[in-house]
């Protein structure tokens, strides 16, 4: 009987691992594959010239100064909200954090539609910004703004459960003692909050290095001007380039691996030392 | 827990500064012109533009292939979470890691890379053709783009509640000589429920506003495999934006049912929690 039960038991583990591997090998490892062997069908060297052409080059720059400019405006804004909601207690702190979380329910179309109701020829804002030269929509400046948007909680998020979970005690006998704002962050809060500031950091990079819709939204599609490379590989695909489009896409699968990488190291670390 | 007296911690001035500026700035304000934009559309126009037949067969295609996703998630994101927690197997840690892909790949990529592995030139829809089944260019595409997307949410939900469970419960039943199935229908999954709720509420969700990996697979014909954000961004590029925001806001409504129905459950469940332990 026992044996009969841990017989029946194994064979359920090994059919579910048999699922569970059949389905990732599927939906996760074979369009991997595809992006690869489909990238290098022509040969290295035609590979080579696809990663190197001028419009790939230009869209990498734009992808990586987005990428930049999201990761570093949502670390300063995590660490101030994380900071904000958990180390102080005031009213409408539950509508706060719910309006924080905004961006990541709200589908990528809608978010490049507010900004170009908000900044587009049909906004009041219009006359004043050509006035003083700015362009938002159709240009750079909407590109950043979008890929801002759709990763604005990305760090805070992180960041809020830890500092809730480590309390203020530590913080406050440092106040009391006298230490600068500054130094008690820097001394005693930063080493716990330490790997899942990194962990936010790497989900926000890598989340905006891909964005796609909002982006879409506000590009206008200049080619060299206003592509991203998840735009490139849609341009290229569009125009049956085929081989191309996954020699683009390719440089986006290395990068995201690597990420995984780096997130699958730092969830380790931190794991470890708590 | 709630504090009296002195606040000794500094900084609160600062930092709620910056947060309700910079909320403001990149989410806030944003989101209210799309509240001023429709108030300057009328009523009447409104519903004219969300009843057409286009935009209604949109809704009924994105409703139906985000919820068919997220019900296979639920079941396969259950699966999956169980292996990963439950059972020691070698690549196990290659397994936890791959998971997160569809988080970081680019959803155009993972697009492109589906549509040419379910086309009928492709490994898996040369496989099915032969039966007849198209998978690429049709709703049954759109659903596997889904179920891509939407994966990482389940699993990542209900890892950390399996993680935590508390295994006297289960060998209690055992002892008295519940049968393994009846232990997992009785007492483990009655805990796992919320956090399947939640991880699927959140992956239908974000299914629903999927556009980057759906836009490549569909084929985007009118009336059988457009999906809503699809019809928005083809107003975009006639300038219509009136007819673009009367369909957002609908969107948006579904979206925060959607974020206020998850909430809920958490709320519910973190209190039946606390309510237990004291």
């Amino acid at each position: 009987m026992e044996a009969e039960k841990k017989e029946q038991s194994q064979l359920v583990k090994w059919l579910l691992i048999g699922i569970s591997v059949l389905f990732l090998v599927i939906m996760l490892v074979l369009p991997l594959f595809v992006v690869v062997t489909e990238a290098l069908r022509k040969g290295w060297e035609f590979y080579v010239s696809a990663i190197t052409d001028e419009y790939t080059i230009k869209a990498l720059i734009l992808t990586i100064e987005a990428t930049v400019a999201a990761v570093i405006c949502n670390t300063i804004f995590g660490l101030c909200a994380a900071w904000a909601l958990t180390r102080f207690h005031f009213r409408g702190k539950k509508i706060l954090t719910t309006l924080i979380d905004i961006p990541v329910t709200v589908s990528p179309i809608i978010a490049g539609l507010i900004y170009i109701l908000v900044f587009g020829k049909q906004s009041f804002l219009y006359p004043y910004l050509q006035q003083a030269g700015i362009k938002i929509v159709f240009a750079v400046p909407g590109i950043i703004l979008a890929t801002i948007f759709v990763t604005f909680p990305f760090v805070s998020r992180e960041l809020i459960p830890v500092l809730e979970s480590i309390g203020t005690d530590e913080e406050e006998a440092a106040a009391l003692m006298g230490a600068k704002g500054l130094t008690i962050f820097r001394k005693i809060t930063f080493p716990h909050i330490k790997w899942a500031f990194l962990y936010g950091i790497v989900l926000c990079t890598a989340r905006a290095m891909g964005e796609f819709g909002a982006v879409s939204v506000l590009s206008g599609h200049l080619r060299g001007v206003t592509n991203t490379l998840p735009l490139h590989v849609e341009i290229l695909f569009n125009e049956f380039q085929y081989v191309p489009a996954f020699a683009v896409s390719s440089i986006l699968v290395i990068l995201a691996v690597i990420l995984l990488v780096i997130r699958s190291i730092v969830e380790y670390r931190g794991k470890k030392e708590t | 827990m709630k504090k009296t007296g002195k606040r000794v911690i500094p900084g609160l001035n600062l930092t709620m500064g910056v947060t309700i500026a910079m909320l403001s700035i990149v989410v806030l304000i944003p989101l209210a012109s799309l509240a001023v934009y429709s108030s300057s559309l009328g009523m009447k126009e409104f519903f004219q533009v969300i009843t057409r037949e286009r935009v209604l067969s949109s809704f009924y295609v994105s409703f139906i292939t985000a919820f068919v996703a997220s019900a296979v998630n639920a079941v396969m994101g259950l699966i999956l979470a169980w292996v990963l927690v439950r059972y020691d197997f070698p690549g196990k840690r290659l397994m936890d890691g791959m998971i997160e892909l569809p988080f970081a790949l680019p959803t155009a990529v993972a697009g492109i890379a589906l549509t040419s592995l379910t086309s009928d030139q492709g490994l898996v829809g040369k496989f099915f053709a032969q039966f007849g089944i198209k998978i690429a260019y049709t709703r049954i595409g759109i659903t596997i783009a889904l179920v891509f997307i939407g994966i990482p949410f389940v699993v990542r939900a209900v890892q950390p509640v399996l993680e935590k469970l508390d295994g006297s419960y289960e060998e209690a039943a055992m002892v008295l000589g519940a049968k393994p199935a009846v232990i997992f229908r009785k007492v483990i999954f009655p805990e796992l429920m919320p956090a399947l709720f939640t991880g699927t509420g959140l992956a239908f969700g974000r299914c629903l506003g999927e556009y980057g990996s759906v836009v490549f697979i569909a084929g985007n014909k009118p009336y059988y495999t457009e999906i809503t954000p699809l019809i928005i961004m083809s107003e975009l590029q006639e300038y219509d934006y009136a007819s673009a925001t009367s369909i957002a806001l609908v969107m948006l409504f579904v979206s925060f049912l959607i974020l206020f129905g998850v909430n809920a459950i958490q709320a519910h469940n973190s209190k039946r929690i606390k309510g237990g332990n004291s």
